[in-house]
């Protein structure tokens, strides 16, 4: 069977759901889809899908890089655990701690710096770099 | 003026009626051409004889097909179509681009994937060439929570690392 027939469902709901750029190639054991969800609901839901095709996703043949629709300017919420998220002055932990939002602060997008760092801005003013994984566009 | 004078004014309108009968109605093959060519979408070649208007092409959906063939029937009974041969075939689109691939490892790959995974408790990340693809892979492991794992996946999915979580166990 092949990768895009196991994950078909996770393909269908994406193409569903309407996310934009959506690219699918199959290389070397491993499916690559790509794209960006409209909402964190979606983004979501098509995290869940995975998890239920490959049970703990331990097959490793899915990379899902799938982000978020967030334009500079947009609101995101802190999603850290409990914890304060740290802003640095650049895109690595390497980078000097220039602020914190709050768990479940909401911040402002300056811009995608890439993947996984986004530059942010607080209601205090305080801007800088904070690791992506923590922050939902809302 | 006078049926006299009338007559060879008749005699001569009659004599271009005769040679040419259908004058009226026929509208010549390459004007049609262009009044179809007008309302026709990319991708549709345009034949046109005695009037039947042949499509030809490649459009890519069934929606395009019926509407290019549309498009012409719509046209008013002056512009000379009498009738459509549609033989508009209908190709899949153009299959996406590949999303990208990216699977080499360098010290800022790894530097990303430690700074997201630094946050998760009980975790440890090495990486190591995977001998199937010769390529570079995280191995993760460490006991985590359903939630976390999930993290753990985007995180490494968000910096395009190929991952082994085979080790990953669930927390009790």
């Amino acid at each position: 069977m092949s990768l895009q027939d196991k994950y078909a469902q996770l393909l269908t709901a994406a193409k569903n759901m309407g996310v934009s750029n959506l690219a699918v190639a199959e290389q070397e054991g491993t499916l690559h889809v790509s794209g960006t969800a409209n909402s964190t609901a979606d983004y979501d839901s098509l995290w869940s899908l995975y998890g239920q095709i490959d049970p703990n996703m331990a097959s490793g043949d899915l990379m899902m890089n799938i982000d978020i629709k967030a334009d500079s300017g947009a609101s995101l919420k802190v999603t850290t655990d409990s914890t304060n998220l740290n802003i640095r002055s650049t895109p690595s932990t390497e980078g000097e701690i220039v602020g914190k939002a709050a768990h479940e602060e909401v911040v402002t997008l300056v811009e995608k710096t890439d993947d996984s760092w986004w530059k942010i801005r607080t209601a205090n003013g305080e801007e800088g770099y904070a690791y992506a994984q923590y922050l939902s566009p809302m | 003026m006078t049926i006299k004078k009338l007559i060879p004014v008749l005699m001569i309108t009659g004599a271009i009626a005769m040679t040419m009968p259908s004058c009226k109605s026929k509208v010549a093959d390459t004007d049609v051409k262009a009044k179809v060519e007008a309302v026709m979408i990319p991708g549709v070649t345009v034949d046109v004889k005695d009037g039947v208007v042949t499509l030809n092409g490649a459009v890519t959906s069934d929606a395009d097909k019926a509407s290019a063939e549309a498009a012409v029937k719509a046209l008013d009974e002056k512009s000379g179509v009498k009738s459509v041969v549609n033989n508009i075939t209908v190709a899949a689109p153009a299959p996406p681009p590949p999303a990208s691939v990216t699977t080499t490892l360098d010290a800022a790959t790894q530097q990303k994937v430690n700074d997201g995974l630094k946050d998760i408790k009980g975790v440890t990340v090495t990486y190591t060439v995977d001998p199937a693809t010769n390529k570079d892979k995280a191995v993760v492991s460490g006991e985590v929570t359903k939630a976390d794992r999930v993290k753990i996946m985007q995180i490494l999915a968000s910096a395009k690392v190929k991952s082994d979580v085979s080790n990953l166990k669930d927390k009790k």
